[in-house]
Order: C-alpha cells, then structure tokens, then sequence
C-alpha cells in the first residue's frame, strides 16, 4: 500500500503540473455563468432547466478528465520508459496498478468536488437554499461511479495499443450504459432467443453506471436514502475491484519493450 | 534454503545466475522468423565482483538485463538474483538498476525524484535527505537538484540514473551502459564510483563498449555475439591466452576480419 500510495503522488504531481486542471477553471467558469443567469431570467422553471444544464455539463467533463487523465498513465510510463527503473525496484506490478489507480480517481475526486462546490454555492446564493446532504450524496455517488471508469480506463490502457482507440472503446461503453442501460432487460424481454438470453446476460454483468445518476433528485431537491448511497458504493466497490484484477492480470505478465 | 546456492570454495557466493537463458522475440506480423534475442547463456557471478558484459550492438545484453529485472519473460532457462527468481519482486530489494536509455518523470526534480524512490525502497524518514544529498554530490548534480529533470542534459539525466541506481545502497549494481552520453570527467567518476564500489565489496554487473574502461575496473568479463556467449573470463586470462589487449581479443572472439591484412 505504501508504494502504490507514493506512484498514486507521483500522479497527482504530474497531473497538476502538466496544467491538466485549468480545464477545471473553464468549467467552473461555464457554470458560474449559466447559474448566474437564472435571476436574470428571471421565469419560472428556468432554474431547474439552468440546473440539469450544469448538471449533465459536469457529467460530460468528469468522465472527459476521468478518462483522458487514465488512459495515457500506463502507456506513457512504457513509451517514456519511466516504467524501467520504477519496476527494478522492489514494486509489483499490482502496486502500480493500484497507485495509478488511486492517483487518476483522487483527482477526478478533487475536481468533481470543486464542480459541486461551486454548483451548490450557487445554488444557495441564487435560490437562497442550499441542500448540503443532497449535493454531498449526488458527489460522493458520481465519485463512485467515476471509480468503476478508471478502473476500466485502466483495463483498456494495458490492452489496446493506443491510449485514443483506448479512450474512444470505453467512453462508447459508458454512454450506452448511462444512455441505454435501464432499457436494456426490457428491450432483451420484447426479443427472441438467443438475442433474449444474451442481452439479458449483458444486462446483469454490466456495471450499472445509471445507478449513479441522481440528477434528478438534486434538481427535484428529493432526496436519496443514505442506505441507498452505501449498497451503490459497494457495488462500485465490486466493480472496481473486478477491473483492477483484470488489468493486473493482463499486465502481469506483460513483457515491457 | 540457501546452502545449495553457496559454491562450497573460499566463501564465494553465486549472486548472480543464468541458467540456459533463452529468449524469443517473435514478430507481430504472420510469416516474420522469431527474433532469438539470447540464445542459450550460462552465467555466474560471484558476491563482490566486477564483471563487464561485452558484445557488439544488437549481440542480447540489454534483453538479457532486462530478463535479470523481470521486465522481459525468458522463453525457457531461469534467472535467479541472491538465489531468487527474478520474477519475484523481492530479488530487487538489494539491487540498483540503470537501464539502457535513461528516462525520468520529465516534470520531477532530481530530489524529488530520488525521495519518491526512498520511499519505494522504505529508506527510513531520518536517512532520507542526508542520503540523497549524498548521492547528488556522488553524481555532481547538486547544484541544479531543484530544477525539473526536463531541463537537464543527456548527460545529466545519466547521472539522475546512476544516483537511484545507488540510493538504496544495493549490494548488486546493473548497469547499462553506465558510461554512454557521459563526458570524459564523467567517464572517469563512474570508473571511480565503480572501484570504490568493489572495495565496499559490492558486486557490479554491467554492459558497455569502452573496453579500455572495462579492462582496468572488471575482475572478468563475458563476451556475447548474436546471442551467444562466446568467451568468459578473467580479464587477465584472457589478455594471456589470446596474447593480446582486451580489445583484439573482443575483436577476435566476434570473429571480425580486419580489412587490410
Ligand atoms: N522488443 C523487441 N522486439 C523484437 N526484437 C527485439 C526487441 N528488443 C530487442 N530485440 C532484438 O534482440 C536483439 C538483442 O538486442 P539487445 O537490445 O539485447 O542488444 P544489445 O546487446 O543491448 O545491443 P546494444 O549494444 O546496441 O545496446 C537484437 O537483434 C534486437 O533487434
Ligand atoms: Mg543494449
């Protein structure tokens, strides 16, 4: 744990200092704009209409930051050959695996808190309510989910040769899965076998990722069962061991030249 | 468990040992013949030697360094480092690495470089920085050891490699290539740091093409051509049997055929 603690700093410092987080700042700025404009408005329901708006933007660039920030770690470290001296000290290729892991996830955790924060903060100067618990749930769930999707960005990374075929497979796996996902056991039940059975197997091994979606329960101000909140992370828990196993597996035995 | 590792005379120990090493690259492509890369190598070295690993480009010595650091899986034969399978990675607790072409996190400094790799090797908090400050003056890159690694020169980033390859004091040094990219005073600092090594009993395993540099630091030597170990030795008998410097006789076991005479 403590090296892959110490590879996960390693990533963290590169990600800061290869200035990957003023993309952040563009963001906050897009959102600061589009929530300080609900009074200008001024109409009823356009704040909900503002709110889903900056809602499924933050969506859109966590899993941008998520996925552009994890594909390129595993590759580069091979490409750069930074990889040779990191494994010719006593480090296995499970800590790297988990330190890379832990560094993308922290910071995609670090920028996806500042987006609530700012969305929350202007929720309360502009509405004058601020539902702490609800943005905290909704961020702590989007984390989670963000957790299967380095994990997987991560499998995909020791597989395919290149970080853009990487990036382009898993961002279209996981926008079916938001997308399509709870559809999908009822589109499998209107079908014939053995179209029925396979989709209704895809349905049940896939990560869930709209589980994680509450956005319209903070738009709506209802609220999610705390209980709730702990099955979904255990469940994302799973996931994300799963992946990680599988990356380890694959890049086990990887010969590194 | 170890006893069998032991050689039985004068206390010498196998440190170092390839076993019918063998390795095969094989091509992407269908129809392309697999590369051997190394085919078929014995090799010993004992606790406290300094042994040069020579051979013209292409002739297996980085594949075969790279099998001893676990990054390439031998197509058959073993590797065993202080008696254990390179595969494991306990085998690199001791050892200092400096690989072929020396690549570092390009945004890190020197220091903070090394204090990421202390860690790695759970060098205790207190030793840390008096022995980081010490291997940056070893390799005379402590005046510029705040400034990211990206502006360094080649031959500065060379010795960014020598200093992790010494940070945990290993008992086993492979270097690649140590003196590539390295100037004349440079040159002559690793030769340095290399004896210096041996009279702390270390043992130094490492490739290069300076035979002159090889002959006054290596107790012996083993020379590789397409994958083959041709001729291994002590310097000395060498330069007896084959009646001349190290080399003519490199020149000599590869096979080359002078063009004039
Ligand atoms: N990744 C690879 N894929 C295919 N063939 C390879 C690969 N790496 C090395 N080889 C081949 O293996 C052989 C040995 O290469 P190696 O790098 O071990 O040589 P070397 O002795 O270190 O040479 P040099 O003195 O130039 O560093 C060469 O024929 C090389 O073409
Ligand atoms: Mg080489």
């Amino acid at each position: 744990m403590n090296n892959a603690l110490a590879i996960s700093t390693i990533v963290i410092k590169e990600l800061s200092r290869r200035k990957d987080f003023y993309v952040l700042f563009i963001m906050t700025a897009i959102i600061t704009l589009l929530m300080g404009s609900v009074n200008f408005f001024n109409l009823q329901g356009i704040s909900k209409y503002l709110k889903e708006i900056c809602l499924l933007l933050i969506w859109i660039s966590s899993l941008a930051i998520a996925l552009a920030t994890t594909a390129r770690q595993i590759p580069a470290e091979r490409e750069n050959r930074t990889i040779f001296p990191l494994l010719a000290k006593p480090v296995t290729r499970w800590e790297v695996v988990v330190g890379k892991f832990l560094g993308c996830w922290f910071a995609c955790g670090l920028a996806l808190g500042l987006f609530y924060l700012f969305f929350g903060a202007l929720a309360l100067t502009r509405e004058g309510q601020f539902q702490l618990g609800g943005v905290f749930q909704a961020w702590w769930l989007h984390w989670s989910m963000l957790a299967i999707v380095v994990a997987m960005t991560l499998l995909g990374s020791v597989v395919f040769a290149a970080p853009s075929s990487n990036v382009t497979i898993v961002f279209l796996g996981v926008a079916s899965i938001l997308l399509l996902g709870r559809y999908l056991h009822k589109i499998a039940v209107s079908m014939t076998e053995p179209g029925q059975t396979l989709l209704s197997i895809c349905y049940f091994a896939m990560p869930h990722l709209e589980f994680f979606d509450v956005r319209d329960t903070l738009i709506h101000e209802w609220s999610v069962p705390w209980w709730a909140c702990g099955v979904a992370s255990l469940y994302a828990c799973c996931y994300t061991l799963f992946f990680l196993v599988a990356t380890w597996v694959v890049f086990r035995r990887q010969a590194l030249n | 468990m170890l006893d069998h590792w032991h050689d039985g005379y004068s206390g010498m120990s196998t440190i170092l040992k390839i076993d019918n090493l063998r390795v095969e690259y094989r091509r992407r492509e269908l129809g392309q013949p697999i590369n051997v890369a190394v085919n078929g190598i014995n090799l010993a070295v004992e606790t406290g030697e300094v042994f040069g690993f020579l051979g013209p480009n292409g002739a297996g010595k980085t594949t075969t360094m790279n099998v001893l650091l676990g990054f390439v899986n031998p197509t058959s034969g073993s590797c065993a480092l202080f008696g254990v399978d390179t595969r494991q990675p306990i085998a690199r607790q001791r050892i200092g690495f400096l690989p072929e072409l020396t690549y570092y996190y390009k945004f890190l400094s020197a220091e903070e470089i090394l204090r990421f790799y202390a860690k790695i090797f759970r060098i205790p908090a207190g030793e840390v920085e008096s022995r980081i400050s010490e291997v940056l003056k070893l390799v005379e890159l402590d005046n510029v050891r705040k400034r990211p690694i990206k502006s360094y020169s080649k031959g500065m980033q060379q010795r960014v490699g020598l200093a992790q390859a010494l940070i945990n004091k290993p008992d086993l040094l492979i270097l690649d290539e140590p003196t590539s990219g390295l100037d004349p005073v440079g040159r002559m600092k690793v030769r340095e740091i290399i004896q210096r090594l041996k009279e702390e009993g270390k043992t130094v395993f490492f490739s290069s093409h300076e035979l002159g540099e090889v002959e006054t630091v290596c107790d012996r030597v083993g020379i590789m051509c397409a994958g083959q170990l041709k001729e291994q030795g002590a310097v000395a008998d060498l330069r007896q049997r084959y009646q001349c410097d190290l080399e003519r006789v490199f020149l000599k076991v590869i096979g080359y055929q002078p063009a004039h005479g």
